[in-house]
């Protein structure tokens, strides 16, 4: 039994937010949210010899960046959370080789941000950590190789589509400093609504966000109106629509305040059919945009929901339907 | 919230769908000027060579469509092409050729055997087996009607 209500922990020390840092590849810096990121590679390849090299070296910028934005050294953090796309997590378990730094490994696809977050917040509100890091990567041409073609084969994006984010996110969570805090945390279920198509992970992750959604709203006995932002993680154009209908379908008019991290990182003419995906995407925007904000106090609350699709090549091949899940954090700025 | 059923089904009717209208078009002309190159280097060469047969002719063709499909796809321009063509730059030989050299480019970071080698045919093998297998089974058939 959760602390408050069936899924939803509320962090009684209010878990800190030291810093923020998000670091892209060149196309997500052609975007609309390119004033707000930290760092922004000239070459996607980050002058290392093989792309899986260059995730790491992005995982691993993203983590060294939070840690000096908070005026911190390596031997201040006491654990660092991370996650990742590729088989057995090597990006962030080979960041970790080199940062001398306890690391717990997460995965739940392109949720894992949220995941690393609510652990990260639990163990500074339990008093077993000060400082965590928790940082999630994804690179479009490894998770290309992984989950779909050889780059240089020449196929179409189907309509619902989405483009993986290359780009990493760190926030560093501590128990004191800072006026922006971890409020509460709701661990998703894996949802399941049947969704077979592996180009169609906005409509395979919507039920898993709406349900998480509609939980923590339950368990905290509060209206949309509560938050000023509701941010999934990668829903896409498409997905973000489903997401609103299934809302809908329980009474929640969420419109007004929802945006989606995979929607609002490309714009049209990049042509991405239905916007960003990937573990990258919501922890680059959150760290970039929505940090800024929440700093300047132009955002006093958000809950971010970062949406994973739990498929593998394997399993869509041998025809299963593709499992979703989401994780809400809280967020809120003390005045 | 809406059951599977009724949610699958709200997928079904608003998911955004190819604009067949305009990707068949693009794909037909893309394809089309692709064989009229074909077709121009196998006029070429018969020019050059005018006393080769038919078939020589053709073997010449293939093998200069799959070296260009092969470059294209080496410096970076077939998947370009695909974006915009689909089927129109999958379906002629130079298709094939991009199949085949873009994993072995892709894999080349996992070492020359096990890399290069093991994965080049990941995606033309497919097109190879039922290619044989037609061939056998057409072949049977001929050779049925010739005892027959």
């Amino acid at each position: 039994m959760m602390n408050f209500g069936k899924q939803t922990i509320r962090f009684q020390n209010k878990p800190r937010v030291l810093s923020g840092y998000s670091i892209v590849g060149p196309k997500e810096a052609s975007g609309p949210l390119d004033p707000y990121f930290h760092k922004r590679l000239r070459k996607d390849d980050f002058g290392q010899r093989s792309f899986e090299k260059a995730e790491c070296k992005l995982h691993m910028s993203a983590i060294s960046g939070a840690i000096i934005a908070a005026g911190l050294t390596p031997k201040d953090i006491d654990v660092n959370i991370g996650g990742d796309l590729l088989n057995q997590i090597i990006t962030s378990s080979f960041s970790a080789r080199e940062l001398d730094i306890p690391f717990i490994g997460m995965y739940s696809a392109c949720s894992t941000f949220g995941q690393s977050l609510a652990l990260g917040a639990m163990l500074i509100d339990g008093g077993y950590a000060e400082k965590v890091t928790c940082s999630t990567s994804s690179h479009f041409s490894t998770a290309e190789r992984q989950y779909r073609y050889p780059l240089e084969l020449g196929t179409q994006m189907t309509p619902t589509s989405q483009w993986t984010v290359t780009g990493a996110g760190c926030t560093l969570l501590g128990n004191m400093g800072g006026n922006i805090f971890v409020e509460s945390a709701t661990i998703g279920k894996v949802i399941d609504f049947g969704i077979s198509d592996a180009n169609n992970m906005g409509a395979a992750m919507a039920p898993a966000a709406a349900k998480t959604v509609v939980q923590h709203l339950l368990d905290t006995g509060r209206e949309v109106s509560y938050y000023d932002h509701i941010v999934t993680g990668d829903l896409g154009i498409y997905g973000s629509k489903l997401f609103l209908e299934l809302l809908e379908s329980e009474g929640i008019h969420a419109a007004g305040v929802h945006k989606d991290c995979g929607e609002m990182i490309f714009d049209k003419k990049q042509r991405c059919p239905q916007g960003g995906s990937g573990a990258g995407c919501s922890s680059v925007v959150f760290n970039s945009y929505f940090l800024h904000h929440m700093s300047a106090g132009a955002i006093k609350r958000i809950l971010l929901v970062p949406t994973g699709a739990l498929l593998s090549k394997l399993s869509s091949l041998q025809g299963e339907t593709i499992p979703g899940i989401a994780n809400a954090v809280s967020f809120e700025r003390e005045e | 919230m809406l059951s599977k059923t009724q949610y699958l089904e709200l997928d079904k009717r608003i998911a955004p769908k190819s604009k067949e209208g305009q990707t068949l078009w693009i794909a037909f002309l893309v394809g089309g000027a692709i064989c009229m190159i074909g077709q121009g280097i196998s006029d070429v060469f018969s020019l050059i060579l005018p006393n080769a047969d038919e078939k020589v002719i053709g073997q010449i063709t293939s093998t200069v469509m799959i070296f260009l499909g092969a470059l294209l796809t080496g410096i970076g321009v077939y998947d370009r092409i695909g974006k915009y063509a689909g089927g129109g730059s999958i379906i002629p030989i130079t298709g094939f050729a991009n199949s085949v050299v873009s994993p072995a480019m892709e894999y080349r970071s996992e070492g020359v055997v096990f890399g290069v080698m093991c994965k080049m045919f990941v995606i033309a093998g497919p097109i190879i087996v039922s290619g044989v297998t037609a061939a056998i089974g057409v072949g049977l058939i001929y050779w049925f009607i010739g005892v027959l």
